[in-house]
């Protein structure tokens, strides 16, 4: 059976298209921190924080095939790591992001090596196990120490570099940009190369690609790292701009979220992962107003919707939609004046 | 003589390929016909189709019913009784609840204990292991319990795919003997696959040959036994 | 020693209810080799029907009775509706779908009964046995009733045709429908009475943790683990299994780690099992062929 739906991975190739969009994008992300409130800048902070996790996973889960319930877990790590070397130590907010990726590659590295050995289902149901153990190992007493319980720790939201005319918000929000562009940047050229391919020769054909030379292994494991890494930092950022951490932030729906956002965005796909983080940001928000519980209600039914009949997510629609519609002009155009 | 099988003109494949191209074959009531070619010819996929495991077109009847559009599970319950090629036999399950799966379908619960005795009459070895997990016969008395199996629907029509396959001489002779019992005693027609053309062409009244999804060859068992000519071309002896 | 067997005790009535609920699993694995992750939470939403009923005014064992033949109804219809599109889809898709229903049932539950934790009552009183200091009835009673289910459950599958077809269609589908077996009506019937056992075991676990649509998180870990342990393609594994993993959760709890870290000692079984012995301690390794 296969593990994934049959959704060859987005084209990654640099056009001009492509780019004109990348620039256009950037600039407009680059504005809003200056027309929004803070409240919204800070929404969408968050919004970019998520689509660089969703990039992580995307990279094991939509790249790779490994299936991960559990991605919550590095998210949470990250967030710690920043939290307690910021808090404890006084390390600089931007030196815990280096920091937190490193400690999350390693144990995204170490989780990998026995996850070679469980494919699918098992997979998916010892990461899950992974998530709903995580809130009780954050609220360990012997951890207190380091985790702050079940209180958490509290961080400092810093403050612009002297002299930029900038609000906290509006700093922490060009940082992140700027971070989360690296990594986008990292992600794509990695994604679009050798080992973008390998990665999903790894998912779709395992024994012919290992009989082709590719070290299954080392790239599984490596993309667990990976994933991790940019999960951790994404947790790190997430920490500083929301300025605490404790266990029940942690929670398995945060995982679960996740595995939504891929879904909507597009498995396989870079852009997917933005589609996928304003798709998790902003449906709370606006299905909060119908009911507390509205929002995962929500997701559930889309997930079905999409298991049915767009497994391909939004990144996969878009395009064919925009063909559609250009399509749609050019033949109206044609049967103008003339019919 | 009536016919209780009757395919003419079935196409049936696998995904987008057709295997089958225009098949025609026929069983006459209480009568053997033996379907032989090597592999690859489509034997297989033939039982399946008539069977309606496989998408397939063109007519099937059986006792006079169409069942080329049927599910299988209804098939069954007319009274067609397949054996699969590599048996299908429910490894975990006892031998007799295999037996007991075999006639599921019946209605008639005290018929069904009688049935049971009939066929460890046939086949003793499967009274003397009824309570052992199916999985550990031997791979010849698992294809009796496989016949067994279908003969506790007290099927009209078996179906047999390759019986004879990966078996010892003696035990494939014990099976065809008992084969051929049953379709004298209990008037059951049989439709069987075979690549061991000479048991199959002892057994049959009719045969047919089969290259490449088509039939190149049919007509009385004898006849092809006897044919010289054709034997050596088509069956190699 | 008390304290011992208290905890012994404990120990195998939480082991009765992760039993069931492991059961559950493995039935539903056994007929279509996939994981349900949304047992608990079906479990979970059959337990608050339950709750509705009996502040409808019903007896408690009526509401018992309806309880399970709609949870049994509802698990049909959710295996023809929404699994049955999915039988042959690739994993990540069926994964997210379960996980989709485990989310629906999950915020449903929250959104029409709240998040406040209500009380669930227990048919067998308050207080201890007369004669056993450290049984209360309702352990007593939970344990007689989860050992009931299984004992009925078996005697089912062992000696009932409609049993014997469920097994057939489950271990050899093909094989099944040649015998006239309609496997897809007895995969439906699987998810029916799996989601009746899962009623059974919300049931009798919720006096004990009260009710709140978050109660079956931790105890589906457990389930997971127990079905692990035993093999997940084993019902018998799975019994004991249960059994198992609540007297060493209780007492690792009581004398080990502490209350705090019981799901991590789930999660480590469940990497032990998966990582040493996937195939648990009575299952069949499966060889898949390359």
């Amino acid at each position: 059976m296969p593990l994934l739906p049959k959704i060859a991975p987005a084209p990654l190739e640099p056009t001009l298209g492509r780019a004109a969009m990348v620039v256009l994008l950037l600039a407009v992300l680059c504005v809003l921190p200056f027309v929004l409130s803070d409240y919204r800048t800070f929404q969408l902070t968050q919004a970019v924080i998520y689509a660089v996790v969703l990039l992580g996973l995307n990279i094991l889960t939509g790249y790779n095939g490994q299936i991960s319930l559990g991605h919550g877990a590095f998210f949470a790590i990250g967030a710690y790591t920043a939290a307690i070397l910021m808090d404890r130590w006084g390390v600089p907010y931007w030196a815990t992001l280096p920091a937190a990726g490193a400690v999350c590659f390693c144990f995204g590295f170490a989780f990998g090596l026995p996850a070679l050995r469980l494919q699918g289902h098992y997979l998916a149901l010892a990461t899950f196990a992974l998530a709903v153990a995580t809130p009780q190992i954050l609220k360990y007493r012997k951890l207190e120490d380091f985790t702050g319980g079940v209180q958490g720790i509290v961080i400092m939201k810093p403050d612009a570099p002297a002299g930029l005319p900038l609000s906290q918000d509006q700093w922490l929000y060009l940082f992140t940009l700027a971070v989360a562009a690296l990594l986008f940047l990292a992600a794509w050229n990695l994604l679009r190369g050798r080992v973008g391919r390998a990665l999903v020769a790894l998912r779709d054909h395992p024994l012919a690609a290992e009989s082709m030379g590719i070290n299954g292994s080392l790239y599984k494991t490596t993309a667990f790292g990976v994933s991790a890494l940019y999960t951790g930092v994404g947790g790190a950022l997430g920490a500083i701009a929301v300025q605490f951490v404790a266990p029940d932030s942690f929670l398995p729906f945060l995982s679960i979220s996740f595995l939504v956002g891929i879904t909507v965005g597009g498995l396989a796909t870079v852009s997917g992962a933005l589609w996928g983080a304003l798709f998790i940001v902003y449906l709370p928000n606006w299905a909060d107003e119908i009911s507390k519980s509205a929002p995962w209600a929500i997701y559930g039914a889309i997930l079905l919707v999409l298991v049915y009949l767009m497994p391909g997510g939004v990144a996969w629609m878009l395009p064919r939609a925009w063909a559609l519609v250009l399509r749609r002009i050019r033949s109206r155009g044609g049967a103008g004046p003339g019919a | 003589m009536a016919a209780i099988l009757e395919v003419s003109g079935l196409h049936a494949g696998y995904g987008a390929a057709d295997v089958l191209d225009d098949v025609s074959v026929r069983v006459e009531e209480g009568g053997i016909t033996a379907v032989l070619g090597a592999n690859g010819a489509g034997k297989t996929t033939l039982l399946r189709a008539v069977c309606g495991l496989i998408r397939r077109r063109g007519a099937v009847r059986f006792a006079g019913q169409d069942i080329s559009r049927a599910q299988t599970e209804d098939i069954v319950r007319l009274g067609l009784a397949h054996v699969p090629d590599g048996r299908g036999t429910f490894l975990q399950l006892t031998a007799e609840e295999n037996l007991r799966v075999g006639a599921i379908t019946r209605r008639d619960r005290a018929a069904v204990a009688g049935d049971m005795e009939r066929v460890f009459g046939y086949f003793p070895r499967l009274r003397e292991r009824r309570a052992q997990q199916a999985g550990t016969l031997s791979g010849g008395e698992q294809q009796m319990l496989a016949i067994a199996r279908a003969l506790m629907l007290r099927p009209r029509l078996l179906v047999l795919d390759e019986p004879s396959f990966g078996l010892a001489p003696l035990v494939v002779q014990d099976i065809f003997r008992i084969m051929r019992a049953v379709n004298e005693q209990e008037r059951v027609s049989i439709l069987v696959v075979e690549q061991n053309a000479r048991l199959a062409l002892d057994l049959a009244g009719e045969a047919c040959l089969l290259e490449t999804g088509r039939v190149v060859l049919s007509g009385p068992a004898a006849r092809i036994r006897e044919d010289d000519t054709v034997r050596r071309a088509y069956l190699g002896y | 020693m008390e304290a011992f067997l208290h905890q012994l005790v404990s120990g195998l009535a939480a082991g009765g209810i992760y039993a069931s609920l492991a059961l559950a699993l493995v039935m539903i694995y056994q007929s279509t080799h996939h994981i349900n992750f949304a047992q608990g939470e079906m479990a979970m939403f059959s337990t608050y029907l339950a709750w509705t009923l009996l502040q409808a005014g019903l007896p408690y064992w009526v509401a018992f009775a309806a309880t399970l033949g709609i949870s049994c109804a509802a698990g049909m219809l959710i295996e023809r509706v929404l699994i049955r599109p999915v039988e042959k889809a690739p994993v990540l898709t069926v994964v997210i779908t379960f996980i989709a229903l485990l989310v629906i049932f999950n915020s449903v539950a929250g959104w029409v009964f709240t998040h406040t934790v209500k009380v669930f009552p227990s048919p067998f009183g308050a207080g201890l046995l007369p004669r056993n200091p450290f049984m209360s009835p309702h352990e007593f009673g939970s344990i007689v009733v989860t050992l009931a289910v299984l004992v009925l459950l078996y005697a089912f599958f062992r000696f009932t045709p409609l049993g014997l077809a469920m097994r057939a269609a489950a271990l050899n589908p093909v094989s099944a429908r040649l015998s006239g077996i309609r496997v897809g009506r007895m995969l439906a019937l699987g998810w029916g009475l799996a989601a009746a056992i899962g009623a059974v075991a919300g049931m009798m676990v919720a006096p004990v943790v009260y009710l709140d649509p978050n109660m079956m998180a931790g105890i589906l870990l457990y389930a997971f683990a127990a079905a692990l342990l035993g093999g997940i393609d084993n019902p018998l594994g799975a019994v004991v299994g249960g059994f198992v993993v609540g007297v060493v959760e209780n007492l690792m709890g009581a004398y080990v780690i502490g209350t705090e870290l019981k799901l991590t000692v789930a999660l480590v079984l469940i990497l032990g099992v998966l990582l040493f012995k996937p195939a648990g301690l009575f299952g069949r390794a499966v060889v898949t062929r390359v």
